[in-house]
């Protein structure tokens, strides 16, 4: 029983998902809009399935809505700095720095996930992967101690990722 | 009718925020000289403008007529497609050699984007 769920169902997260983004595509809530949002979001993961095999294990919903809370307000604090930044600091004065954050993290979900949310807050992109995926390169735009920039990524995103994903 | 006032009095507010954001996005894009700086600016002052102009949509939205969720998706697909464009950007920049050389990973052999330059400058010394 449970076998043939998993096999209609390879992703019971992205069919709620993806029936979420159906009503809000409608603009109303009417139960046949959600019946069909509901059949749109059995089919699609069904029909990719084979291009994502594995399931990511242990996905905790309820410790990824605090980190969201989180790197939302990052993002504001990190707009506010950024644009600080543009408009007071010369370019001659600009210490651009390279850092390298050894990962904890091994699924590659999660690996998406913080180098998304490095991308998205205070100055920082993610820019590559080690090619077995041990480390993250993050170009930083301005710096004055790149070392509290990599320990603040582990300590703020890291170790919250690996409990969402545990 | 107060309610309708207060809406479009912080509609406008949205989007002169949104607006000044973005504006700050473009100055920064023109003013770095380096290919990898200059990434910074329209990756989160943009996702930032953009956010406040579709709040400032929503907020329209529900003061006057109807209320739309429309805004949400956008916000949502605006803030999962950002990081990866900028991804590519960084890889390409990493590839052509456009930026300073970065550190080697401390675990493995070099980074994803210069492995086939390693097994290229290993062929040429082969032969």
């Amino acid at each position: 029983m449970s076998r043939a769920l998993q096999w209609l169902l390879p992703h019971p997260y992205l069919t709620l998902l993806l029936a979420l983004v159906w009503i809000i595509l409608q603009n109303e809530i009417s139960a046949g809009m959600f019946v069909f949002g509901l059949i749109l979001g059995i089919i699609i993961p069904w029909s990719t399935s084979v291009w994502w095999p594995d399931t990511p294990k242990g996905f905790r919903v309820s410790r990824m809505v605090p980190y969201i809370l989180i790197v939302l307000w990052d993002i504001v604090v990190a707009n506010l700095q950024v644009a600080w930044i543009v408009l007071t600091v010369p370019n001659a004065k600009l210490k651009p720095a390279w850092i390298v954050v050894p990962l904890d993290l091994r699924q590659p979900e999660a690996i998406t996930v913080l180098a998304g949310t490095i991308t998205l807050t205070p100055g920082t992109v993610s820019a590559d992967l080690s090619n077995e995926g041990h480390s993250l390169l993050v170009h930083v735009l301005h710096t004055e101690d790149p070392d509290s920039v990599r320990d603040d990524i582990k300590q703020r995103y890291e170790k919250r990722l690996t409990e969402i994903f545990s | 009718m107060t309610l309708q006032i207060i809406g479009i009095y912080a509609t406008g507010i949205c989007l002169l925020i949104g607006a000044g954001f973005v504006l700050v996005g473009v100055i920064g894009l023109l003013k770095f000289n380096d290919s990898m700086t200059r990434l910074h600016a329209p990756t989160k002052v943009g996702t930032m403008g953009i956010g406040m102009l579709l709040l400032g949509s929503m907020l329209h939205s529900f003061s006057l007529a109807d209320g739309s969720f429309h805004e949400t998706l956008i916000m949502a697909f605006l803030f999962v497609t950002a990081p990866i464009s900028a991804n590519f950007i960084a890889k390409v920049h990493l590839h052509r050699r456009d930026c300073t050389t970065p550190p080697p990973p401390p675990r493995d052999d070099t980074w994803s984007s210069l492995e086939g330059d390693l097994e290229l400058q290993a062929g040429a010394a082969q032969k």
